[in-house]
């Protein structure tokens, strides 16, 4: 839009950070306009404040250029930077008043005596704590704390504010009027700002452009209308606002088979009958008589929210979640229609119909009939089934044949949460190991970002011997 | 009610053990030897002016040496690495596991004529005496009493938020003027005590000045030491006098805290 105009203030080129060989930014590309009010968006451990400290000039990436107005600045340290940062814990000097808190900068700046305090009359007047120059900042409330360190911020008159979580500490009530009041503030400096949050709500609400990031690597960057109407994967829209997330199967152009139904939808191009994670907002399904409904379920729960009502309406093994200011009976049979627009199509996060491992059978024991290969440097036991020794084999594992809970130290013992997605069924869990990635489902809530052991039932697998074993091989 | 209970073991301690004994003091500086009421004790008190000057001057020149040595010190404590940083926290404790007596005659020897000292300085070509003058007393005490100041900077300093000083240099300071604008008003406090557990000590130890300190070099401690069981009452004098020093002093090193803390 017309953002495409503004001149790009600062930009990050395949940034790559990690901390004690944890990658924290996997080559983070990411353009900032003049102007703009960009929040950064994304769970505890996904980046953000670390993007945050590389502008900032407290942590210098292992690759990638930092350019600002044009220059290249990494190396350049946090005091040499025209950039100011609202800290999380507000951070303000407690030996110093509210005044020579907000003066600290301007007096290193070695500005005139007269000069400064009228530029900090000024700036408190902005955030609106005149009358509050002589107070000390321990004996301020947590809202007026926060609105000293954006004015110590604002008055040094950077072209780019940086703020990291600053509304984190605050009740809600408070949190949401100090939303208005920083995009006002924003307006009226006309500063760059760049927000660190994890709250998907502060992030629609005042945001310019809003960059999902998760695990290290920007999801999706977009206005908050297109990030919130057209998520491009299920991470996204499981992360912003509320969402049914559903399996479904592309069945041409335009059409797609969920819950054992064909829909029509408006998304193009995925390819025939392949598969597909579907997005129905809750607040796009319409309840309607059974007969008129594309879909028929039955309502298992109703929640009054104020402005509408919440229901759970199961299909099947699967339960929809729909808002809508009419109340549906309980226990009663309703149908369901979506228009097409409101049905978004996307990729699967992890495109693949079961789990493979390519494996050579390291020992084998005919007897007792077991045998085991290696995988990442880990021995695993296949028991019940006898496949020679030195075979090379394909095992298939279903979904439901990984498990993170089990007795003993797993099959890996260390594997990451990646990505939690609930599908109306059940959670997908995306998992990963040392070199590959692993889906799983499970009935429980799993905390991502979190490292866990991994099990597989090789009951459930099957095996498809890719070259036999020498016999001599054995024993 | 539980939390009063809970507090008199402490108060009786404090009776039996500080009220009771000062009151003692007190009654036995203001009698004579016959046992009636005299000033006669005070009167010679003040004939030590002379050496409660000294004293204090010690004091005093110890204290500075003593916080000029231990802020930098507990700074660098502060940057170090928390493996590094117990290492350096054991050696500068390590010295006070030893006997006091131990450590002042270590000095002793290691500062007198053909002591290993004069013996390295002779080699050199420099010859000269380094005991038995304030310099030798003032080396004992800095020796005796830096961990007091070391420990309490660094505690104060390494509890300073590592923001604070992110925020100062986002705000445009380089390091000195971190460490001039955030982190030296904030240890304040720590200088504070650390300069009350160094200066308060020295100025009524004994043993130090007699052992390593000339003829002139005579402390208001050794004083004490010398005289109390002889004449108690005289004794009694000199330490409320320099009770009523020391009061004075933390009183006015409390009213300058407390005026760091508001502004």
């Amino acid at each position: 839009m017309e953002q495409k105009e503004k001149k790009v203030i600062v930009s990050l080129n395949d940034i790559f950070v990690r901390f004690d060989g944890e990658v924290i930014l996997n080559h983070i590309n990411l353009d900032i306009h003049e102007k703009e009010f960009v929040t950064i968006l994304g769970p505890s451990g996904c980046g953000k404040t670390t993007t945050l400290r590389v502008i900032g000039g407290f942590l210098e990436p292992e690759s990638g250029d930092i350019i600002f107005d044009g220059e290249r600045i990494n190396g350049l340290p946090p005091h040499k930077r025209n950039v100011n940062t609202v800290f999380q814990k507000y951070s303000l000097f407690p030996h110093l008043n509210v005044f020579d808190n907000v003066a600290f900068g301007l007096k290193l700046k070695k500005l005139p005596k007269q000069e400064i305090k009228q530029k900090v009359m000024k700036m408190l007047a902005i955030v609106d704590l005149k009358g509050y120059e002589k107070r000390s900042v321990s004996k301020l409330s947590g809202g007026q704390q926060q609105r000293v360190a954006i004015a110590r911020a604002l008055v040094c008159d950077p072209e780019i504010i940086l703020l990291d979580e600053p509304l984190g500490a605050l009740d809600l009530k408070l949190r949401k009027s100090m939303q208005l009041e920083l995009k006002e503030i924003q307006q009226q400096t006309e500063k760059t700002f760049i927000y660190v949050t994890h709250d998907q709500e502060e992030a629609l609400t005042m945001s310019d452009r809003v960059v999902v990031m998760n695990n290290g690597v920007i999801e999706q960057i977009g206005t908050p209308e297109d990030i919130y109407n057209e998520p491009v994967n299920a991470f996204v829209a499981d992360f912003i606002g509320e969402a049914n997330i559903l399996n479904g199967t592309m069945i041409d152009d335009c059409r797609v088979r969920i819950l054992g139904k064909e829909l029509e939808c408006v998304d193009k191009g995925f390819g025939k009958n392949s598969p597909v994670d579907v997005v129905i907002r809750p607040e796009d399904i319409i309840i309607v008589p059974p007969e008129n409904g594309q879909l028929t379920g039955v309502v298992e729960s109703v929640t009054f929210k104020g402005v509408h009502y919440e229901m759970s309406i199961r299909v099947g093994k699967c339960e929809i979640l729909v808002q809508s200011t009419r109340c549906a009976e309980l226990n009663s049979t309703v149908g369901m229609r979506v228009i097409p627009f409101n049905i978004q199509i996307m990729n699967k996060l992890l495109p693949i119909q079961s789990n493979t491992i390519d494996a050579v059978v390291t020992y084998a024991d005919e007897n007792e009939r077991y045998f085991e290969f290696e995988l990442e440097d880990e021995t695993v036991t296949v028991k019940d089934k006898f496949i020679p020794q030195g075979s090379k084999v394909r095992i298939y594992l279903p979904f439901d044949a990984l498990s993170i809970t089990g007795e003993g130290e797993g099959d890996l013992t260390d594997v990451y949460i990646e990505s939690v997605v609930y599908k109306g069924e059940h959670n997908e869990i995306i998992l990963e190991s040392d070199t590959r990635k692993w889906l799983m489902l499970s009935d429980t809530d799993e905390q991502v970002a979190t490292y866990v052991p991994l099990y597989f039932d090789f009951s459930k697998a099957s095996f498809e011997i890719i070259s036999p074993g020498e016999k001599e091989g054995g024993k | 009610m539980k939390s009063k209970k809970l507090s008199i073991p402490y108060i009786a301690w404090m009776v039996i053990f500080t009220m009771i004994p000062i009151v003692m003091i007190g009654i036995t500086a203001f009698k004579d030897k016959s046992g009636n009421f005299s000033l006669e004790a005070f009167s010679k008190a003040f004939g030590y002016t002379g050496v409660f000057m000294k004293s204090l001057w010690i004091a005093l020149i110890s204290t500075v040496i003593c916080l000029v040595l231990a802020y930098p010190l507990a700074y660098l404590l502060t940057k170090m690495k928390s493996s590094t940083q117990r290492v350096v926290q054991m050696l500068i404790m390590v010295p006070m596991w030893m006997n006091f007596l131990l450590r002042i005659y270590a000095w002793k020897i290691l500062l007198q004529k053909n002591g290993p000292l004069d013996m390295a300085l002779s080699l050199l070509g420099i010859h000269g005496t380094y005991i038995n003058n304030t310099g030798a007393v003032v080396v004992g005490m800095v020796y005796e009493y830096l961990p007091f100041m070391v420990l309490p900077i660094f505690t104060v300093m390494s509890k300073i938020d590592g923001q604070l000083i992110e925020a100062a240099q986002d705000l445009g300071s380089n390091n000195i003027t971190v460490l001039r604008k955030v982190i030296f008003p904030l240890s304040i406090p720590g200088v504070i005590s650390g300069i009350t557990m160094v200066f308060v000590p020295t100025a009524s130890t004994f043993l130090v000045a007699e052992q390593l300190g000339g003829k002139d070099d005579t402390m208001i401690g050794d004083v004490i030491d010398r005289i109390f069981l002889t004449d108690q009452s005289t004794g009694s004098a000199i330490s409320l006098v320099l009770m009523v020093f020391i009061l004075v002093f933390l009183i006015l090193m409390n009213l300058f805290g407390d005026e760091e803390a508001i502004a």
